[in-house]
């Protein structure tokens, strides 16, 4: 067994008194501050107790605390990997403390939440040790009583003698359970004998977040802490070829403006940091920087000269085969019966609520970051390699996140306030603006897709092809093989339709431009998915064939055919009215399955508006149902919102919409009604917080032209424009 | 640089700032209240929202010398306990998900409630549209709303 780690006294602590009620916190609780204590003093540090293992620690009173390796960002990690554990462990989810971890993936393997990874990707494990916890504290309970292991259990936390009555709490064993041999195979519980998985359980995190308690990166203070504001270059690349700080040392409070740079991918994004005692002067102080670029040596692109590429991409012979079957070509080219159609999709920024940010703290030889961070083991690793730290000497904490969707997965930020902290020998945050964190980017990548397909005598898809043109984010790296495909060219697309077709092609034309892209939401297949379900919609229109039952006969498999019925039945498909429009999409990604149906009907002034959404998630093996909910609400709203309200544009190449009045968020009055369904089944674990946004786009484009026929193919689209 | 007083939560602070500096830097980094959140500086997504004599406002648009000698209302003021109506009809109806707006949603839904009991669908669609969510909330703020409203209701029928 691991002894406890010396840096958990710097972990972010918070206990909790009751599942729903206030949260207490243990170690430094500063009440004239009115928040939360973030660090707590290695005395209480020590009564954390004896480490199980990397997730399970208990101290000898029996207070069980539990770690969660992954990040908060409002999918719910913070509630679902402790729900996991105390089912197996045995203990109330009333009882524990839950602690972020810190970047270490020695010890919890990969951290990224990303890619909807993290119960499908550490379940299984999860489950594992929790249970074998749980029978190492039960043995240990056996010996002290001297009575076989057989006729004791474990409940609540403690370990009861069946036939006698007597109990031990897990304090009063751990010593002893924590020197036993792990045992090699436990018997994990069957999900009819779950008692706190599969329930719709309250989130240990939500009266943070009424009360304004919660700590999120732009909330933490270090003593001492210095605030900075970079004006880096609006073009993305090239360099600082002067500056003039004769202003901006005048404004109270200002204490350096260093030049600073960081690294975006294959380059540095350089700038200029105004540093000041508070962020309001550093702020100021930017303002009345002059910062003159060298931004020769690539090109300032526009909107229209990115699109157009891509349609020439399209046209051109050259593209990388992605996935192939039959002669697909050929075949299409035969029919008789055949349609092609292009779709376009925007640029994105990813516009969390809270803005970028990030602590540091370098000194000596070792810095210390703490921040809204995805991915504090990437942050370890990529800044070890930059700024030429051992590993160990790079302590990443996780604060809560105002917001990820991909974009706090990216380690420019926290490298930005390290080399500022380096020089400036203080902690320091940088805080990006609004109009920093819309207009630098890296944003989700602007995509055309061409699609081409043909449908046989019985109305089936006899030929399917389709090529997208767009950046490919692996091709961004430095030493990356610009030759290789975009593997996600068929992300989103249900696999049971490619078992289907006797010939496809899958084919990508990557864009190579210098505009930094990046996960959003759902990557690829949050693009993807509308050019292959509004495609699967204009064939089925083809073969004069109702959407649903187009699709049925190319799934090959009874968990879709469960999907698609379920859908079917819960929206009322087949009792549609005159003056309503239903469309229909369905789209896989991250091992789930998503079906959504839009109703669209127009208003008194003869535009069309949203009426209601509904969702079926297959996701297999789950947690909390209403966490799931609440994710494939999100997702809509925001798949919506990339739909009808916002994109990001280029100009002379510098993003065009810099702040919420340009770049218009989706808002309460843009909100339909949506209604949910979660399949039940013995699948394994998919994801969660991203399969519910491919299939709203297209869903809703073929609901409008159900109601109009009129085909949308282009997003973002106006709504009151149809 | 001016000396200014701050009343905050019923609690009044000094503080020396330069009075054109947004009330919301002066509650977060100077009173040190890091509950009211930045999200735009420009009154467009209601993160910053607190109540100044009782309106909600955007504490990131109004100069910290507009806000002196008057009450101010933040969310820590609600209560931190989280025994106010709107923060326990938040709890139930599990509304936060990464939470960081939902300071500035619960200001407004509260003004709200105050102003209007028993508000309609079109009267909440009114009050919060000026409140930008990106985890997508909304169907969740809408039912808390309802819900904090029939909360209030018995407990002012109980008095």
């Amino acid at each position: 067994m691991e002894a406890i780690s010396k840096n958990i006294s710097r972990r972010n602590f918070i206990k909790f008194s009751s599942l729903t009620g206030a949260a207490l916190t243990l170690g430094l609780y500063s009440q004239a501050a009115g928040k939360e204590a973030e660090i707590i003093t290695p005395e209480a540090a020590e009564n954390l107790g004896i480490e199980m293992n990397a997730w399970i620690t208990i101290d000898t009173n029996g207070k069980v605390t539990i770690t969660n390796h992954r990040s908060e960002m409002g999918q719910g990690s913070f509630q679902s990997v402790p729900q996991m554990i105390a089912e197996e462990l045995e203990v109330n989810l009333s009882d524990i403390n839950i602690v972020f971890a810190q970047g270490n993936n020695a010890k919890y393997g990969s951290q990224i939440t990303g890619g909807s990874s993290t119960i499908r990707g550490t379940y299984k494990k999860l489950l594992k040790l929790s249970a074998t916890a749980r029978e190492m504290l039960i043995e240990a309970a056996a010996k002290k009583w001297n009575v076989s292991k057989a006729e004791c259990y474990a409940e609540g936390g403690r370990v009861i003698h069946k036939p006698s009555g007597k109990k031990f709490h897990y304090g009063e064993l751990v010593q002893e359970a924590s020197k036993l041999e792990a045992p090699k195979n436990v018997k994990l519980k069957l999900p009819e004998e779950y008692k706190i998985i599969r329930k719709p359980l309250p989130r240990q995190d939500t009266p943070l977040k009424t009360n304004g308690s919660a700590i999120f990166g732009l909330d933490k203070k270090l003593p001492g802490m210095l605030y900075a504001v970079v004006e880096r270059n609006p073009r993305f690349h090239g360099k600082v070829k002067s500056f003039d700080d004769t202003e901006t040392k005048k404004v109270p409070g200002v204490k350096h403006v260093i030049p600073v740079k960081m690294s975006v991918f294959n380059t540095f994004r350089e700038g200029v940091a105004v540093v000041a005692d508070n962020l309001w002067s550093a702020m100021q102080g930017r303002k009345v920087l002059k910062v003159e670029w060298d931004d020769s040596g690539f090109e300032h692109l526009s909107t229209e000269q990115l699109y157009a590429r891509m349609s020439d991409a399209l046209k051109s012979n050259n593209s990388l085969s992605v996935r192939t079957k039959g002669d697909a070509e050929v075949v299409y080219q035969k029919s008789e019966n055949k349609i092609e159609a292009t779709y376009e999709t925007p640029y994105e920024s990813h516009a969390c609520m809270e803005p970028l940010n990030c602590v540091a703290h370098y000194q000596d030889d070792k810095v210390e970051i703490w921040g809204p961070i995805q991915g504090p083991d990437w942050v370890q690793d990529f800044l070890s390699n930059l700024l030429s730290l051992p590993k160990e000497k790079i302590i990443v904490n996780m604060t809560f996140l105002g917001g990820g969707f991909g974009r706090k997965a990216f380690m420019d930020y926290p490298h930005e306030a390290a080399v500022i902290s380096k020089e400036v020998k203080a902690p320091v945050q940088v805080v990006w603006t609004r109009e920093d964190d819309t207009t630098q980017g890296p944003f989700r990548p602007g995509m055309m897709y061409h699609c081409k397909g043909s449908v046989n005598a019985n109305g089936n898809i006899e030929s399917y092809i389709m090529r997208t043109a767009g950046q490919n984010m692996d091709h961004q790296w430095p030493n990356a093989d610009k030759k290789s495909y975009n593997g996600s060219a068929t992300e989103g697309f249900l696999e049971t339709y490619l078992n289907s077709l006797q010939h496809y092609s899958f084919s990508d034309s990557p864009l190579d431009v210098p505009i930094p892209v990046m996960w959003w939401r759902s990557v690829y297949a949050s693009t993807n998915a509308f050019a292959m379900e509004s495609f699967m919609d204009e064939l089925a229109a083809k073969a004069g064939k109702d959407p649903l039952d187009f699709r049925r006969p190319h799934l090959h498999d009874g968990r879709y055919h469960e999907l698609i019925n379920k859908l079917e039945e819960v929206s009322g498909w087949k009792n549609r009215k005159k003056g309503e429009g239903y469309g229909v999409a369905i789209a896989e990604s991250f091992s789930s399955i998503v079906g959504e149906v839009v109703k669209v009907s127009k208003k008194a002034d003869g535009k069309v508006k949203i009426d209601k959404v509904w969702a079926v998630m297959d996701c297999g093996w789950y947690v909390n149902p209403d966490i799931i909910k609440a994710q494939i609400e999100g997702s809509i709203i925001m798949g919506l919102g990339a739909a009808v309200t916002h994109a990001t544009h280029f100009k002379d190449g510098k993003a065009v919409e810099q702040n919420f009045n340009t770049y218009k968020m989706p808002r309460i009055t843009d909100t339909p009604e949506i209604e949910i369904h979660i399949m039940e089944n013995d699948e394994k674990a998919g994801g969660v917080g991203e399969p519910s946004l491919p299939p709203i786009a297209p869903a809703l484009t073929n609901a409008i032209f159900d109601l109009t026929s009129k085909r949308i193919r282009k997003l973002p689209f106006n709504l009151e424009e149809v | 640089m001016a000396s200014l007083t701050l009343k905050i939560n019923n609690k009044t602070h000094t503080v020396d700032v330069d009075p054109k500096m947004p009330l919301l830097w002066a509650i977060r980094d100077v009173v040190g209240l890091t509950g009211t959140k930045y999200g735009c500086g420009i009154a467009q997504c209601g993160a910053c929202t607190v109540h100044l004599g009782g309106t909600p406002v955007r504490s990131c648009s109004i100069p910290v010398s507009a806000a002196a000698n008057k009450d101010i209302v933040t969310i820590e003021g609600l209560s931190t306990d989280n025994s106010h109506p709107v923060q326990q009809a938040w709890i139930a109806e599990q509304v936060p998900q990464c939470g960081y707006c939902q300071s500035g949603q619960i200001m407004a839904a509260t003004a709200l409630l105050k102003k209007t009991p028993n508000p309609t669908d079109k009267d909440i669609d009114t009050a919060m549209q000026g409140h930008i969510c990106r985890c997508g909330t909304y169907p969740r703020i809408r039912k808390a709303i309802k819900a904090a409203s029939q909360l209030m209701n018995q407990k002012a029928s109980i008095k």
